[in-house]
């Protein structure tokens, strides 16, 4: 019998890319020889150094202040003597500040990290202060603080907590096998998370790609009342407003956040981490990323310690094969084209893929021929050819007017373009005119 | 080596099927239909076809070159123009009439705004329908089909449509005949222009079409239903006067219209509910021609009209973004 699959409209099926990774258990990445921590790893107020060159640091030690609440600390990811406070390369493009740390090897905790008896006894305000102070973001990539979510103002109850493990990026594959290696820990986030929330339904969706993940947590989760969906395999599933209206039925309002429906979204990297910074007291100083990607001799699933150069990632992978054309952070879909291997690993690193020359074809654009692809691709429903044209027109409030500021850049207007036009990049360029005006108005 | 990394702004992956494929699976799928007219017309046939499309892909190379534009007639799109002109011809089309045709089709319906994805009309029937307001006695000169002939019967036949309407305009009846021969039309077997006679070789380029995913149902649907809906409110009025839905169907250009030139992209709605509007449109000015029109045939002009409306419909048909409207249930199931 066929199964019916939850999903959204619109989205598209590129290649997957996963089989080189998708077997392969989480290996931990020894320490490089220096560590590169960005303060600003999230979105919101980048944290504020409260370290100094020479200091010598504990692991888990905090080195940046959080600087209001929209913002997050650091932490080391390990034991060792403070470099300097400088700008380093950022996986944004940009050079930002960080702290770069020479490890001592020891790999030394400062004081013990102080442990939970039972977090249950812990009221939503203390889970929350707990996660905040650990320094936890979304993992999925978007790295927006985990307790500003989780703090929704009084008037917008939370009764549902969307557990999303969709991964719908090709080629990632670090959350895929998080489901499977790290049962529990998972599920002890998500029930730490609802706790915090107050959330009466909880359910964990994953794309039907995964069946081994699903098997896993719906025995896993047998007996309780957290829901396992399976959703079709389609991008972008995994985007937080797709997700809500695959599993809740319901579209988050335009402008709007998905508390507006009573619905939190936590990606199932972070609800890890949550475990680790309740009970044991852990702050996030590293991560699971999927290193990947035609270029590479030895692709895997790495735990890898936040602030790694992705030039020792590499070469600890046995170094590359072939020429290398092109470096992501994140996935192929969203993420982002690097400079050099001297960027590190961040929080929201969900992957970074190294491709050759043959995998990063270079189109030359063409006229648009109006076959509509993109207005069926794209999982806002927008018109991304005509909000494009309008772009490149400066015609901005035209833009506008045919609602660019829905767009949430998923690609696949670009993607599935045959003239090869840069469409999501035009919208993109449309909503930044549009938020520049709105701001001087 | 990391001199020359790409540093190209995301989604890094891309789709197959670029504009080419696209133009090359469209002629692809047009081969049937032109084979049927050369079985049926012979050489005359192809002969109009070469000239077609020869001329179509010459004036473009000839455009680009006089306006410093790039060269870009190897999309293909020129060619597709040329061989759905040809099949918008009458098979005893003089020469001079199919290389005007091409000029016409790609200097003035498509170039002069800019080339390809510009033209707000269907080239290929700006060029017909110029042709047939300026050219009356050679494009409605028919010849009878004449399987595996190696002319043309000079005895000149008329179409089912045309028969249709001067019966029915001297009589006020439509001859008997013409409503029995469903499986002539079906395969082709009855005067015409070029494309226009066999609807099961359009049919089998169609399939190759919706099987690339190329074409989308909602044109040809919509196109197609409304044809036998407003045909078929007619036919039970008074069967004696209007023809049936079926008849319709298989005869003149509607199989090629709807599947091949309603569907043009460039000229049609870019949004699934504009598509779904201007495939009725077309539809219902298709019959109002047909019954009510000076001309038998009314595809050409139905299509030029809702091309003329492409822009507004797409601008009034603008989906619903999402969230935008009071929240609605959108999961949908799908199956996997």
């Amino acid at each position: 019998m066929m199964k019916k699959l939850k999903t959204f409209r619109g989205g598209l099926h590129p290649s997957e890319h996963k089989e080189q990774t998708a077997h392969l258990a989480i290996e931990d990445c020894p320490l490089p020889e220096e560590l590169v921590i960005p303060l600003s790893q999230h979105i919101g107020a980048p944290a504020e150094a409260c370290v100094a060159k020479g200091e010598r640091v504990a692991k888990g030690q905090l080195i940046g202040r959080a600087r209001g609440f929209v913002s997050v600390p650091v932490h080391a990811s390990t034991s060792g003597e403070v470099l300097a406070v400088e700008a380093r390369p950022h996986p944004s493009g940009k050079l930002l500040p960080a702290v770069v740390l020479r490890p001592d090897g020891e790999d030394a905790w400062g004081e013990a990290p102080a442990s939970v008896a039972d977090y249950r006894e812990l009221g939503a305000e203390e889970l929350c202060e707990r996660i905040r102070a650990a320094g936890v973001v979304g993992l999925g990539g978007a790295a927006f603080p985990t307790h500003v979510k989780l703090s929704p103002p009084p008037e917008k109850p939370i009764h549902t907590l969307l557990i999303n493990g969709v991964e719908c990026e090709p080629y990632l594959t670090a959350d895929h096998r998080l489901m499977l290696e790290e049962t529990a820990r998972l599920l002890a986030g998500i029930d730490i998370l609802r706790r915090a929330l107050g959330a009466r339904r909880v359910c964990i969706g994953i794309e039907a790609n995964k069946p081994d993940a699903i098997a896993r947590l719906e025995e896993a989760c047998r007996g309780t009342d957290v829901e396992v969906a399976t959703l079709a395999v389609k991008y972008p599933q995994g985007a937080e407003k797709q997700l809500i209206s695959a599993l809740v039925g319901r579209e988050v309002p335009s402008g709007g956040l998905p508390m507006d429906l009573g619905v939190v979204v936590q990606n199932v990297g972070t609800a890890a981490a949550v475990a680790d910074a309740v009970l044991a007291g852990k702050p996030l100083i590293e991560r699971v990323t999927t290193l990947t990607g035609s270029a590479l001799a030895r692709p895997g699933n790495l735990r890898v310690r936040i602030g790694t150069p992705l030039r020792h990632l590499v070469a600890w992978r046995g170094g590359l094969t072939g020429e290398l054309a092109k470096i992501l952070c994140g996935g192929p879909m969203m993420g982002a084209a690097q400079l050099s291997l001297d960027v590190p690993v961040v929080r929201g690193t969900s992957g970074v893929l190294l491709l050759r020359e043959g995998d990063v074809e270079l189109r030359r654009e063409s006229a648009c021929i109006r076959c509509g692809r993109c207005v069926r691709a794209c999982p806002s429903f927008l018109m991304p050819t005509t909000i494009a044209a309008y772009a490149r027109l400066e015609r901005f409030e035209a833009a506008e007017q045919f609602r660019a500021m829905d767009c949430i850049e998923c690609g696949c207007c670009t993607y599935i373009c045959p003239a090869a036009i840069p469409l999501v990049q035009a919208v993109r360029h449309a909503k930044l005119a549009i938020l520049a005006r709105r701001r001087k108005l | 080596m990391e001199q020359k990394l790409i540093l190209s702004p995301a989604p890094h992956l891309h789709g197959e099927q670029s504009t080419e494929q696209i133009m090359r699976a469209v002629i692809y799928a047009l081969l049937p239909a032109c084979a049927v007219s050369i079985y049926f017309f012979g050489l005359p046939a192809l002969r109009v076809l070469v000239l077609c499309t020869l001329g179509c892909v010459l004036a473009e190379i000839g455009c680009q070159k006089l306006m410093r534009r790039p060269a870009a007639w190897r999309d293909g799109s020129a060619a597709l123009t040329g061989v759905l002109l040809a099949l918008n011809l009458p098979p005893a089309s003089p020469w001079w009439l199919a290389l005007l045709g091409a000029a016409v089709a790609i200097v003035v319906g498509k170039q002069v705004y800019g080339g390809l994805g510009h033209n707000p009309f269907n080239p290929a029937l700006v060029a017909r329908v110029v042709l047939l307001i300026s050219f009356p006695v050679q494009m409605t000169t028919w010849s009878a089909p004449t399987p595996l002939g190696a002319g043309l019967d000079l005895v000149t036949t008329a179409t089912p449509l045309g028969e249709a309407k001067n019966a029915v305009m001297l009589s006020g009846r439509l001859p008997e005949a013409l409503q029995n021969s469903s499986w002539d039309y079906f395969i082709g077997n009855m005067g015409g222009c070029l494309g226009e006679v066999s609807a099961l070789a359009l049919l089998l380029g169609a399939a190759y079409l919706f099987w690339k995913r190329i074409l989308t149902w909602h044109i040809p649907l919509s196109y197609l239903g409304s044809v036998v809906v407003i045909a078929g409110i007619f036919w039970l009025v008074d069967p004696s006067r209007y023809p049936s839905p079926l008849f319709h169907l298989l005869t003149g250009g509607l199989m090629l219209g709807v599947f091949f030139m309603a569907t043009d992209m460039v000229t049609s709605p870019v949004t699934p509910r504009g598509m779904l509007v201007f495939g009725v449109g077309c539809g219902l000015l298709t019959v109002l021609i047909r019954l009510f029109g000076g001309y038998p045939e009314g595809v050409s002009f139905a299509i030029l009209l809702m091309n003329a409306a492409t822009p507004l419909i797409d601008r009034f048909t603008r989906p619903r973004a999402f969230g935008e409207a009071p929240a609605r249930v959108s999961g949908r199931q799908g199956a996997p």
